[in-house]
């Protein structure tokens, strides 16, 4: 048996996008480059996947570039918006970002001198607006902030960023992989000026992303060769995984009422089921302002990466932000930059949860794991009585 | 996922030795919360000096579980003397090899077995006489000393900043003190001539008067030391100076943290020496 929560990392491809797609792996080969109508007929498929994706967006479908992920697509971003304003030197980004950001900034910073701002937060992950606001210089570039956070899955205040950034005449980016098919997206009435996306987050194959890059704004290509996506990004086209993404928006459309209700209401039935059956448990996160399907817990006095492999033996698959998973050793730094202390952020477990899951799922969920918690503290030398009064209350805010 | 032996897996769901000795002849504890693993190891030794049970609580990930109950295997029935030679490298062995980045949970094992036969022969009867360490403090994310990245060196044959990371956890945090291991590095490789007796620095508190001292220590503790301890979500008061004893009381989180004791030495402590004097001793009060 498995039960999979852990979406935010990869979800399944949906039996209907993989239906969408098999023909165009066996019979429908087709370059969609090519001159005959073998290949033109992929090359159909993939203007409507283009429309498609657009259509969730509310875009227009010449606005969408295919790329190989969410990775691509963020870093495309912010080098176009660089190389494209030569004499701005200076970035915007937030504390909390994917690696897909953060590395590159840091890269960047290091290797070519560039400035960056890293916005913070409070304790529930909540941006410093305040911070942000005031972080923006002649010569910032862009400011490129996610919609949401894959750890914790608070949602930020996208469409206020968006507008001061376009007031003081400064490119705005956001990494949207974790919202896009979760959360309502209308760029029509947001000013954003690029977005990015994943495939593999909302029910297609791993190795598909898509960037939004709005019109008449300045755009520099990462991959330089043919002229495939109107010479914005060469390189033979994933043909399947295009159509695959094009479906899997389609269903993300038609699914995202559920999304917010059903998924929601599993979500919270695992979390309250939780916090209620084990104690001293903290969520990490805004309560009120995130994705319906990401609960991310700290279990006091027990290590994250026990806890995962506990769980495992049962079939129930999530992530850790504790050190002890990443290699690293140093725990999350989203939970980090939120001021979680550390004896919080190693026991950190994240749930994420999709339309797949059911609540015969959660119910076994909150059945087993605090038999596995317990088990982990029985084992462990710090208990509650151990603790300090000051971090007794912290457990139990 | 880690790929882990299915010693290491056997050790982690179905660990031997549990729990606690109540009149234990030895304890050895290492490791904290904020760290990330910690050991507490006790021990039952006879008149013969053999190690008639073993027992341990661990705070820490798999590896960190199946050191743990390996390293009680390993010593139960040896006597101290036998024990006193396990090395971190036995246990990884006993395992059937620990993936390297968690080499340190091995290490952290040998550690306790060692401050347990230190507590047992009576080296180290209080909490804050074991963690005293006569070295410098190179890592202080970690709160790891040059004696104990020189020993791992040495036993472990480390030959990259990344290994003496892997198994000492020194330099795993801010990375501020990675020149400080690579010197090690070259130290043991015999690259730097440590027959050479570098001249005494002068510490920065030489020649000022009581009150230029007293404002100097100050000034460290609110630029430096206050800025790390609230970062946890603690906090530092200053309540008076005698000499070169310095007393404070951390608050809020750090308040009778069970890792208070190592914060006082391994971060105040270490600091206020190597801003103002070396000779700077920080006790609560």
């Amino acid at each position: 048996m498995t039960i999979y929560m852990d979406n935010n990392a990869t979800t399944r491809v949906d039996p209907a996008v993989f239906e969408e797609i098999r023909p165009y792996f066996t019979e429908l080969y087709g370059n969609p480059s090519s001159m005959h109508k073998f290949g033109g007929q992929v090359g159909v498929k993939i203007r409507e996947a283009r429309e498609r994706v657009a259509a969730l967006l509310n875009c227009s479908p010449e606005e969408i570039i295919f790329t190989a992920c969410g990775t691509e697509s963020d870093n495309t971003a912010i080098r176009s918006a660089l190389a494209a304003q030569p004499d701005k030197r200076h970035i915007i980004t937030t504390r909390v970002e994917h690696p897909a950001i953060l590395s590159l900034c840091k890269y960047l910073e290091k290797k070519d001198g560039y400035a960056v701002t890293y916005v913070g937060t409070d304790e529930n992950g909540r941006l410093n607006m305040d911070e942000l606001r005031q972080a923006i210089r002649d010569d910032t570039a862009i400011i490129s902030v996610m919609w949401a956070n894959n750890e914790t899955g608070n949602l930020h205040p996208i469409e206020d960023i968006a507008r001061l950034a376009h007031e003081r005449g400064v490119l705005f980016h956001t990494d949207a992989v974790q919202a896009v098919g979760k959360v309502a997206i209308d760029l029509k009435k947001t000013p954003i000026d690029m977005l990015s996306l994943s495939g593999h987050k909302l029910h297609a194959p791993k190795g598909v992303g898509a960037l939004f890059v709005r019109k008449r704004i300045p755009f520099r290509p990462y991959l330089i060769g043919g002229h495939q996506e109107g010479s914005r990004r060469a390189g033979t086209e994933n043909t399947t995984g295009i159509i695959a993404l094009g479906k899997a928006c389609d269903l993300a459309r038609e699914h995202m009422a559920e999304e917010d209700t059903q998924v929601r209401a599993l979500r919270d039935k695992l979390e309250n089921g939780l916090l209620k059956a084990v104690p001293d448990v903290k969520l990490n996160g805004d309560r009120d302002n995130r994705l319906p399907n990401t609960s991310n817990l700290s279990f006091g006095y027990v290590e994250g990466e026990a806890i995962l492999l506990m769980m495992d033996q049962l079939g129930i698959c999530a992530s850790s932000g504790s050190a002890c998973t990443s290699g690293s050793l140093e725990p999350s730094h989203v939970l980090r930059a939120m001021g979680v202390p550390f004896n919080f952020a190693h026991g950190s477990i994240r749930f994420s949860l999709s339309r797949f899951n059911t609540e015969e799922e959660v119910d076994f969920v909150v059945e087993n794991l605090p038999g596995i918690i317990a088990n982990l503290r029985k084992l462990s030398p710090f208990s509650a009585e151990k603790q300090a009064p000051a971090c007794t209350k912290a457990f139990s805010e | 996922m880690w790929e882990y032996t299915d010693k290491v897996k056997d050790h982690f769901l179905n660990p031997r030795n549990v729990g606690t000795i109540e009149d234990a002849d030895g304890i050895g504890e290492v490791g904290s919360l904020a760290c990330g693993d910690a050991l507490t190891l006790y021990l039952k030794v006879d008149e013969n000096e053999v190690i008639t049970d073993a027992k341990f609580q661990t705070f820490g990930c798999a590896s960190a579980i199946a050191s743990s109950s390996a390293l009680t295997e390993l010593i139960i029935g040896r006597t101290v003397a036998e024990a006193e030679n396990v090395s971190n490298k036995d246990i990884a062995e006993y395992l059937g090899g620990l993936p390297r980045q968690k080499m340190h949970c091995s290490v952290m094992g040998h550690e306790a077995l060692e401050q347990a036969i230190r507590n047992y022969r009576g080296e180290a009867p209080s909490k804050a006489e074991e963690s005293h360490h006569e070295g410098q403090l190179i890592c202080e994310c970690f709160g790891v000393y040059d004696e104990e990245i020189l020993a791992a060196i040495k036993e472990n044959n480390l030959r990259t900043v990344e290994d003496v990371t892997n198994f000492t956890k020194a330099g795993g945090g801010c990375g501020k003190c990675v020149e400080d291991i690579e010197r090690l590095l070259a130290e043991a490789r015999g690259e730097v001539a440590t027959c050479e007796t570098p001249s005494a620095p002068e510490f920065p508190a030489q020649g000022l008067t009581n009150l230029q001292r007293m404002h100097l220590i100050e000034k460290v503790i609110d630029e430096e030391i206050r800025p790390m301890l609230q970062a946890d979500g603690g906090n530092i008061q200053l309540s008076d100076i005698n000499g070169t004893d310095v007393f404070v009381k951390l608050l809020g989180m750090c308040s009778n943290c069970p890792s208070s004791q190592l914060t006082l030495q391994n971060v105040i402590e270490a600091k206020l020496r190597e801003k103002v004097d070396p000779a700077i001793t920080v006790r609560e009060g």
